[in-house]
């Protein structure tokens, strides 16, 4: 193929107007599934399980059983609607989506259908250079999730060439809201960044929710991108992909600007763009066709006979207004003012979309500028040498756990990298770690001593100047006992010490 | 008359994955609208005004508390599986993504 396979990004702006449409799952991390009372594998207890261990009848739709809806789900549902300014429907439906695949037992997802649970809200969503961007929503339904299906032989272990499927019911039935966007105009250059943020602010309003572990590596929340180009001046839109499997932050800027590009090329060469669903593959960075829109997508739906309608009263709605958390933009400028940051400081971690790590490290106990050095620096780096989210790397409470030892004095900055990096390759708590490394600062001074006495005997010219009040001469010193005691030293307690034995 | 076309059949056959023959079809074309004929009926005394029913007894709110049962063991889930490699359930490799 002689064409180019992308067009330069800028060019494909100047030519096209990008459409951006966002379908985001988010799996509810309720105790027990959505329509069973098996465990739910999206919370942590639940998480890791052996495969086909968290089900009942309900989820592999054996006959005769039946269907009961989780009534906290459905609360979470509320309140997540509510976040996303959304009207909550007096009466929704469940409804049966019809399909043939081996996901699921039934051959239908349980789903909502023309009577989701919320409808026509707003999500206020800030772009890297701090402007506000209202992206409307069209609905919040309620369904189950599939389960997993691993494909054996064939080279890559895709579906294509594959001899069979192994299939895991565990995570069928895990509660989940999708939410969908109205198409999004007016983004231009700033999609890319603005569908990165958008899910970043989901994910914020999920956890500050308490409702979803959120945690994108694990398939708590997962996005489906829609884009579409239409000329310049043209008013009717363009056909539009579907890019699945987007599972991190990152990969959801880098797939919607490759898609413009993508398709740009395409549309200029005269070519036109199939309706499709595509796949994100986040090594070569590009996205492969999947199946095309068909007679596929014929659901078929119809009323879910099993269940009954959800009405959810006023005074259920009105409780759980009001106990909704702070939303993510007022929750910004709080944290903006309690911190103390400067702009540039705080944005550069709003853009990360480390506020909620960085706002629970501090919640946890650590000073905001301790958080924030961990989350910017060593784990922000190592994220990035890995192209994975900082998030996947630790928890807050561990980052908390490490800065509360550095505070304490057990870890010097040096050993709290290593203790990090233990954490990080998930050897365990920070404390763990410590123990099981044994990288503790030595707080011993007869060891300390010792070792200053030999550094000082074997450069009596450094020893000399010292004693003349050439103090700075002491570095010299310092950086000898400190690679003696292997970095587990405070070098500030040396210097003391150094100082002090010169005179004797 | 029903509007049931051939096409709608084989479209609603090859969904559901039955393969049927075309003198099935055409068999499957007359009986359907006759059924299809028979409920639109409904439709002469349902006016806009009357709510759609799609559960026959009048309740709502129907909910289960968040709280753990028993599940099955893998073993019991496995039981009446064709093929499984001990855990997990085995099917064909089936072209096609999941919804």
């Amino acid at each position: 193929m002689a064409k180019p396979e992308l067009m330069d990004f800028d060019k494909a702006i100047e030519l096209f107007e990008p459409v951006l449409g966002f379908e985001v799952h988010v799996e509810l991390s309720t105790k027990t599934k959505m329509f069973s009372d098996a465990p739910n594998p999206a919370n942590d207890d639940g998480h890791g399980a052996e495969p086909n261990t968290l089900i009942t009848p309900v989820d592999l739709g054996l006959p005769g059983s039946l269907p009961v809806v989780n009534g906290q789900a459905v609360r979470y549902s509320i309140s997540l609607g509510l976040a996303l300014g959304c009207s909550i429907a007096p009466s929704s439906r469940f409804a049966r989506k019809n399909y043939f695949y081996p996901d699921l037992a039934k051959n239908y997802q349980i789903s909502q259908y023309d009577e989701p649970i919320a409808f026509e809200g707003s999500v206020e969503v800030e772009l890297e250079d701090g402007r506000l961007v209202q992206v409307p929503i069209e609905r919040a339904h309620m369904e189950e999730d599939a389960g997993k299906l691993t494909h054996v032989g064939g080279a890559t272990g895709r579906i294509q060439g594959a001899e069979y499927s192994l299939v895991d019911y565990n995570r069928a039935g895990v509660p989940l809201v999708e939410i969908v966007t109205k198409p999004i105009f007016g983004a231009e250059a700033d999609a890319p960044q603005l569908a990165k943020a958008y899910v970043s602010t989901i994910r914020d309003i999920v956890r500050a929710l308490g409702i979803s572990d959120a945690r994108m590596e694990r398939g708590n929340l997962r996005c489906d991108a829609n884009v579409s180009l239409r000329p310049r001046g043209q008013e009717k839109l363009g056909t539009r992909t579907e890019t699945k499997n987007v599972n991190s932050l990152r990969s959801v800027e880098r797939a919607v600007r490759y898609e413009i590009q993508r398709q740009a090329a395409i549309l200029a060469a005269g070519g036109t763009i199939i309706q499709e669903t595509r796949h994100w593959h986040e090594d070569t960075g590009r996205t492969s066709p999947g199946r095309p829109k068909s007679d596929a997508d014929d659901y078929r739906y119809f009323p879910e006979p099993d269940l009954l309608p959800v009405e959810p009263s006023l005074d259920l709605i009105e409780e759980l207004r009001a106990a909704l958390p702070e939303s993510p933009a007022l929750m910004r400028r709080r944290l903006k003012t309690d911190w103390g940051f400067s702009d540039v400081d705080f944005q550069a971690i709003v853009n990360a979309g480390l506020l909620v790590e960085v706002s629970e490290t501090v919640a946890a106990g650590a000073a905001p500028q301790a958080a924030r050095k961990w989350w910017m620096g060593e784990l922000s780096r190592t994220a990035n040498e890995r192209g994975v989210d900082a998030s996947t790397l630790a928890t807050p409470q561990q980052v908390a756990e490490l800065v509360a030892l550095v505070d304490a004095g057990t870890l010097t900055d040096r050993l709290a990298r290593q203790v990090l990096e233990g954490v990080i390759a998930g050897e365990g708590s920070p404390e763990e770690i410590v123990e099981a490394r044994g990288l503790a600062v030595v707080s011993d001074d007869g060891a300390l001593i010792a070792a200053i006495d030999e550094a000082l005997a074997a450069q009596p010219d450094v020893l000399a100047k010292i004693r003349d009040g050439k103090v700075q001469a002491a570095g010299a010193v310092i950086g000898a006992v400190m690679k003696a005691m292997r970095g587990s030293a405070d070098a500030a307690r040396v210097r003391e010490l150094i100082l002090e034995r010169a005179q004797q | 008359m029903s509007e049931i076309t051939t096409e709608q059949v084989a479209h609603l056959a090859n969904l559901a994955r039955i393969a049927l023959t075309t003198e099935e079809i055409e068999k499957l074309t007359g009986e359907l609208g006759v059924i299809i004929d028979s409920i639109a009926t409904v439709s002469e005394v349902a006016t806009p005004d009357v709510p759609a029913t799609s559960h026959p007894i009048p309740m709502s709110n129907v909910f289960r508390e968040d709280v753990v049962g028993a599940t099955l063991t893998t073993e019991q889930a496995i039981a009446g599986a064709p093929e499984h490699d001990g855990s997990r359930f085995r099917v064909s490799a089936i072209l096609g993504e999941e919804q």
